[in-house]
């Protein structure tokens, strides 16, 4: 009896958390005349492909798509590179201003974003760089969070590695190529997740920085759309799907990962 | 020695990428913005002419800052409890439900990894005035309500949207609190025969203290940048019933192109989360007694 609580709360959420993701699924593949007035049916009928077609013949959908994937996955990259050089170096070598250091990373991540969003958007035009891939990637090429995590790892990573990587005899910077990063594989995969997931998604820094829609990222572009043309439900739909997709797939792959590069060792299953 | 001096270089060769990055996309920023303040910058009107407080002063008697300041307000302090308190909810149930417990977890994270255009698209045609809210209120009896449209309702809708986008994430944090207390002391609660709030109030809540400091300051920091769904749903409206504090400073730089204003404005939201921030955790030091 105690237990019906627990079920009802849990079926009311599951249709409040899911159903507007249904509806959009289901928008996405109705003729756009079905969809003004009510009742509109739950499973489309007819059902239509037309929506998907449309996105990538009518509007730059398809350069949208090649413009973040592109993106996500440059940043991606240089995240998990650049964040674990920096993380290794905070948690295992010691110079001087390190903790101060490490202070001032933590404290930028208490800076809401906007306050930075002005002076870099500056410097990029002073630098010709707005509306290009490198001011869509630039300041996304180290992230502070990334850096935090990996340190947190190698804090905990056991020193036998290290100190059988200096039998070796190899530089530093080899040392960490091969036997560091290589033994770091479930962070970096967390952090990989952590990062394309954010990237794939960023709405702000894109729509300051793109001004042409050749140069738009999907979440710009369909922003830009909704606002452009008459609303078309249904493509809008169809997009939304779309990019929502790539992460939803992902996320259920690799659900522990997932959650545990936001929350680290406090998921568990 | 030498050991030392080696180790201090090797460090700093490899911080030299990340942190010549970090320079350019943070630090320098961040500072740059401080000096920005405190100098009128239209964009248009060519270079900077130091103006001291003035755009202090002037944010001060900007009736726009005014609204943006109250409704950001309005928007935290009815956000950050609602998707606290819900998060928590979710956990309670979720973690007592066997089986299927991974599957509900998953599916209320869902809207929190989704970008914030395709939800906010999504919730667009929910809100509509023939959208699906209006239509199942129809169905029940009640009128429908321009969600959007109307200054009354268009924050609330945008508040709802984002307690619904959240509440899954947090409930993550909670339900590893949860887990985390001993079953133990709920039996030792038991037998001195409390009852199920006495133990919710006695072992549960106090054991998530820094669970739910953590979602409480996340929370926060959060609710104050809130921006994607203002741009893409009611772009401010209407009548700035929408405006906060980030969509402000958004419209000063890249509508108005006010670029010393908008920073003025960024350094007070800064100090105002910062503020929060200090009070928040000062509150809940001294009910731990620490």
């Amino acid at each position: 009896m105690r237990k019906l609580w627990v079920w009802i709360i849990v079926a009311l959420a599951l249709v409040v958390f899911t159903g507007p993701f249904l509806w959009s699924l289901s928008l996405s593949f109705q003729q756009p005349g079905d969809v003004f007035e009510w009742p509109i049916k739950f499973i489309p009928d007819p059902a239509t492909l037309s929506n998907y077609q449309r996105l990538f013949t009518e509007i730059g959908f398809p350069r949208w798509l090649f413009n973040s994937a592109l993106i996500a996955l440059i940043v991606t990259a240089s995240n998990l590179f650049l964040d674990a050089l920096a993380g290794y170096a905070f948690a295992r070598l010691r110079f001087p201003g390190r903790d101060w250091l490490f202070l001032a990373l933590l404290a930028t991540l208490m800076v809401p974003n906007h306050v930075t969003l002005v002076p870099k958007f500056m410097a990029l035009n002073a630098l010709g760089m707005i509306n290009s891939y490198p001011g869509l990637i630039f300041p996304n090429l180290v992230q502070v969070f990334g850096i935090f995590l990996m340190r947190q790892y190698f804090l905990s990573m056991p020193r036998e590695l290290e100190e059988a990587a200096s039998l070796d005899g190899c530089t530093p910077f080899q040392c960490f190529h091969r036997i560091i990063l290589p033994n770091a594989k479930a962070p970096l995969a967390a952090l990989g997740i952590y990062s394309f997931q954010g990237n794939w998604n960023e709405f702000l820094w894109p729509v300051i920085v793109t001004t042409t829609p050749e140069m738009y990222t999907l979440p710009v572009g369909m922003a830009m759309f909704r606002y452009e043309y008459q609303v078309e439900w249904t493509m809008l739909m169809a997009g939304a799907v779309l990019i929502a997709l790539p992460m939803l797939v992902i996320f259920l792959s690799f659900q522990r990962l997932f959650l545990q590069s936001q929350w680290g060792g406090a998921v568990k299953g | 020695m030498k050991a030392r001096h080696q180790e201090a270089w090797t460090a700093y060769a490899f911080l030299a990428a990340p942190m010549a990055v970090l320079a350019l996309s943070t630090f320098g920023p961040i500072l740059f913005s401080f000096i920005l303040a405190f100098f009128d910058w239209h964009l248009l009107k060519g270079g900077p002419e130091f103006v001291g407080l003035r755009n202090f002063l002037d944010l001060g008697r900007d009736e726009v800052f005014d609204i943006a300041l109250k409704n950001t307000m309005v928007y935290a302090m009815g956000v950050v409890p609602a998707q606290t308190a819900l998060a928590l909810l979710l956990a309670m149930a979720v973690n007592r439900a066997i089986p299927g417990r991974a599957f509900f977890r998953a599916a209320f994270y869902v809207p929190a990894i989704t970008s914030s255009v395709v939800t906010s698209v999504i919730f667009l045609w929910i809100y509509a005035k023939t959208g699906l809210l209006n239509y199942l209120l129809s169905q029940l009896g009640f009128a429908g309500e321009d969600w959007l449209g109307s200054p009354r309702f268009a924050l609330f809708s945008i508040m709802a949207l984002n307690i619904w986008s959240t509440s899954g994430y947090f409930m993550i944090a909670f339900l590893a609190g949860l887990q985390a207390i001993p079953k133990s002391l709920y039996e030792a609660a038991t037998m001195d025969h409390a009852g199920r709030v006495a133990r919710f109030w006695h072992i549960t809540l106090p054991s998530l203290r820094p669970t739910i400091f953590l979602v409480l300051t996340m929370g926060l920091i959060g609710a104050f940048q809130v921006f994607d769904q203002i741009y893409i749903m009611s772009n401010g409206g209407p009548a700035n019933a929408t405006t906060t504090m980030s969509f402000f400073i958004y419209a000063s730089a890249f509508h108005h192109f006010r670029f010393g204003y908008a920073s003025a404005a960024a350094i007070i939201l800064f100090l105002v989360i910062l503020a929060l921030t200090l009070v928040q955790k000062r509150l809940l030091e001294e009910r731990t007694g620490a």
